[in-house]
C-alpha cells in the first residue's frame, strides 16, 4: 500500500501539523513516511502545503505531482491541486470560502464543512483534525488509536491536555462528511 | 541502542552533531537551514556533553571560529546555504591550505546572488571543484534522505580527521525541510586525546606545532601542493561511494545525487512500467566522483541523462568519465523548481527518440 496525499490551504490552518499528525501515526503502525511541506513566506500567511506519503514499502519520490488524495481547503488550493488528482483518486474539500466547486469527473469528490463545524464547536483550532477524521471515514489507512498515539508524539507534553478535544473533533469529521460524487 | 523519530533532514543533522561527539557549532542563520541552529538551542548539547554552540555575528566569523577550533583539534561543524557558504570560502580555502578537517554543510537554495529561498543544486560546481581560491578540494558528501543527513555527520568527521581536509555535506533546501524517520547511534563520547598536530600547549618534549597556510618560500609552497593534491589522489582510490539502483539490465541511465535521485527512482520506477528499462546511479561522495562506475556503465548503456537542479555541472564530470563513449545529456530545472518524475521521465523519452 501506498497513499500519497496533498494536504493544501491558507497558513495559519493547521494544514503543516495535520500532516505532521498523519506522518506520525503512520509510524505508529510501522510505516515508511515522508512530509514534504512547502516553506518560506507561506508560513507567515498565503497559501501553504505538504506531500504526506505513507507507504508498507521504500518511499522513492518525496516530491511528486500526481495524488491519490487532495484536501483542499481554499479556492486557491482548489485551481491549482484539482487536476493533480490522479483518475480514480479522491478529492475532499471545506465548502467555506470555494466560489468554484470541483468539476472533474473521474474523482471522487466529498465534502466536510469543518470550519463550520470548528465554529459550531467553538474550538476554531480544532479545524484541521475535523477535516482528519473526514478522510480517515472514507480511507481508514490509519487507525484511530494510532492517530491519537501520533498526537501525543508531535504535540508537546503541556499540550497533552488537548488531546481529548482533538479526539471529539476527529470523531465528529467523520460523522459530517459527505459525498458529493461517488464513482 | 538506536532510537527512531520524525524529524526535518536539518533538526537530524543537528542531533546527530551532537551524538557524534562534536565539540562545537559555530553558525549564522540562513533559510533554508535555521532548524541547525535552532535545534541546537533548544536542545542544549552543553547540557547533554559540553558541545559549545555559538551564533556568530557573520558567516565570515563563523568559519574563523571553525579555524580555530580546528587548529586545536576539535570536532567542529558549521552550516549556511548558498549565498552563506560564498561568504565562507575565504575560510574554507585557508583550512583547506593549512590542512585542517572540519565539517561544512550547504543547504543548498537557488542563486545566483541571493537567488531564492527554495531547494536547487546550482552549487555542484563551487563545492567539488574548489569554490575558493587555490588548488584544493573539499571531500563531498551528497546525501538522498534524511536518515543519510544523521549519517553522513559521524561519516564526514571520520574523514575529514582521516585526512585533515574539510569535508561539505552537499544538500538542499527539500532535503533540509522535508521530515521522514530517521534512526539514530547512541552518543559518542567527545574525545578526549588530540591529534598530535593540534595547537593544544606546546609540552617540552616536542618541537612547536604550527598551523598556517602561509608558505612564502615558492619551492616549499609547491612541495605542500604536492602533499595535498596526494591527499585527493587517496580520496579517490579510497572514498568513492554510489549506489547503483535498477542498474542490472538497464539500457537507460539516470545519474542524479540528492533531491534529484530520490525523484529520478519514481522516474524509473514509471518508466519500468512503460517497457523503458530505465537505471540511476547516485553518486554518493561528488568529489571523488565515481567515475570508474559511470565508465563502465557507459560500456552497458545507449545513453545517460544528467539530472540536477542546475543548468548542468554534474553532467560535465559524468561525460569527462564517460570519454565520450555514449551519449549522455542533462537535464535540469532552476531557480528553485523542482522536477516532476513526469517531466524527468518525458527528458528521457526525448534522449532515446533522438538516439533511436
Amino acid at each position: 500500500m501506498t497513499e500519497e496525499i496533498i494536504i493544501a490551504g491558507f497558513g495559519g490552518q493547521g494544514v503543516l501539523s495535520m500532516g505532521k499528525i498523519l506522518a506520525y501515526s503512520g509510524i505508529m503502525q510501522e510505516q515508511e513516511v515522508s512530509w514534504m511541506p512547502s516553506y518560506g513566506p507561506e508560513m507567515r500567511g498565503g497559501t501553504a502545503n505538504v506531500t504526506v506519503i505513507l507507504s508498507d514499502e521504500r518511499i522513492s519520490s518525496p516530491i511528486i505531482n500526481k495524488f491519490d488524495t487532495a484536501i483542499i481547503l481554499n479556492q486557491q488550493s482548489m485551481d491549482k491541486f484539482e487536476n493533480s488528482v490522479k483518475p480514480g483518486g479522491m478529492l475532499i474539500y471545506d465548502g467555506n470560502g470555494i466560489s468554484r466547486h470541483p468539476e472533474r469527473k473521474d474523482i471522487n469528490i466529498y465534502r466536510v464543512d469543518a470550519a463550520e463545524e470548528a465554529a459550531k464547536m467553538e474550538s476554531a483550532r480544532t479545524f484541521n483534525m475535523i477535516v482528519l477524521g473526514g478522510y480517515l471515514k472514507i480511507k481508514p489507512l490509519v487507525k484511530l488509536e494510532n492517530v491519537i498515539r501520533g498526537l501525543a508524539e508531535s504535540l508537546p507534553e503541556r499540550h497533552h491536555s488537548l488531546i481529548p478535544v482533538n479526539e471529539k473533533a476527529i470523531l465528529r469529521g467523520m460523522d459530517i462528511i459527505k459525498p458529493v460524487q461517488e464513482l | 541502542m538506536k532510537e527512531l523519530k520524525l524529524m526535518k533532514g536539518n533538526e537530524a543533522i543537528a542531533e546527530a552533531a551532537i551524538r557524534a561527539g562534536a565539540d562545537a557549532y559555530f553558525g549564522y542563520p540562513i533559510t533554508p537551514q535555521s532548524e541547525i541552529l535552532e535545534y541546537l538551542m533548544l536542545e542544549r548539547p552543553h547540557e547533554r556533553t559540553g558541545m559549545i554552540v555559538l551564533q556568530a555575528e557573520s558567516e565570515v566569523a563563523a568559519i574563523n571560529m571553525v579555524y580555530g577550533g580546528a587548529a586545536c583539534g576539535r570536532k567542529v561543524i558549521t552550516s549556511s546555504s548558498s549565498p552563506g557558504i560564498s561568504l565562507k570560502q575565504e575560510g574554507i580555502s585557508y583550512m583547506a591550505g593549512s590542512e585542517l578537517p572540519c565539517l561544512v554543510v550547504n543547504v543548498v537554495r537557488g542563486g545566483p546572488g541571493l537567488g531564492t529561498i527554495q531547494p536547487s543544486q546550482s552549487d555542484y560546481f563551487q563545492a567539488v571543484k574548489g569554490g575558493g581560491h587555490g588548488d584544493y578540494r573539499l571531500l563531498v558528501l551528497a546525501p538522498q534522505s534524511v536518515q543519510e543527513m544523521a549519517d553522513f555527520v559521524g561519516l564526514g568527521f571520520d574523514l575529514a580527521f582521516k585526512y585533515r581536509n574539510p569535508v561539505m555535506i552537499l544538500t538542499d533546501g527539500a532535503l533540509g525541510q522535508m521530515m521522514e524517520k530517521v534512526w539514530f547511534d547512541e552518543q559518542k563520547p567527545r574525545q578526549t586525546v588530540f591529534p598530535s598536530w593540534a595547537t593544544t600547549g606546546k609540552s617540552t618534549d616536542r618541537e612547536r606545532n604550527i598551523i598556517t597556510s602561509l608558505n612564502l618560500d615558492s619551492l616549499k609552497q609547491e612541495k605542500h601542493n604536492q602533499k595535498i593534491q596526494d591527499k585527493y589522489k587517496k580520496m579517490k582510490e579510497n572514498e568513492v561511494r554510489f549506489e547503483k539502483i535498477e542498474c542490472d539490465n538497464a539500457e537507460y541511465l539516470f545519474i542524479a545525487y540528492g533531491t534529484s535521485a530520490r525523484i529520478c527512482q519514481k522516474s524509473v520506477q514509471l518508466a519500468r512500467e512503460r517497457g523503458i528499462k530505465a537505471g540511476l546511479l547516485r553518486p554518493i561522495t561528488l568529489f571523488p566522483f565515481p567515475e570508474k562506475a559511470v565508465l563502465e556503465l557507459a560500456n552497458l548503456v545507449k545513453g545517460m541523462l544528467a539530472v540536477e537542479m542546475s543548468t548542468g555541472q554534474m553532467v560535465e564530470d559524468v561525460k569527462l568519465a564517460v570519454k565520450g563513449k555514449v551519449k549522455v545529456e542533462h537535464f535540469g530545472r532552476m531557480g528553485g523548481v523542482i522536477p516532476s518524475p513526469d517531466e524527468i521521465l518525458i527528458a528521457l523519452e526525448n534522449l532515446i527518440k533522438k538516439i533511436s
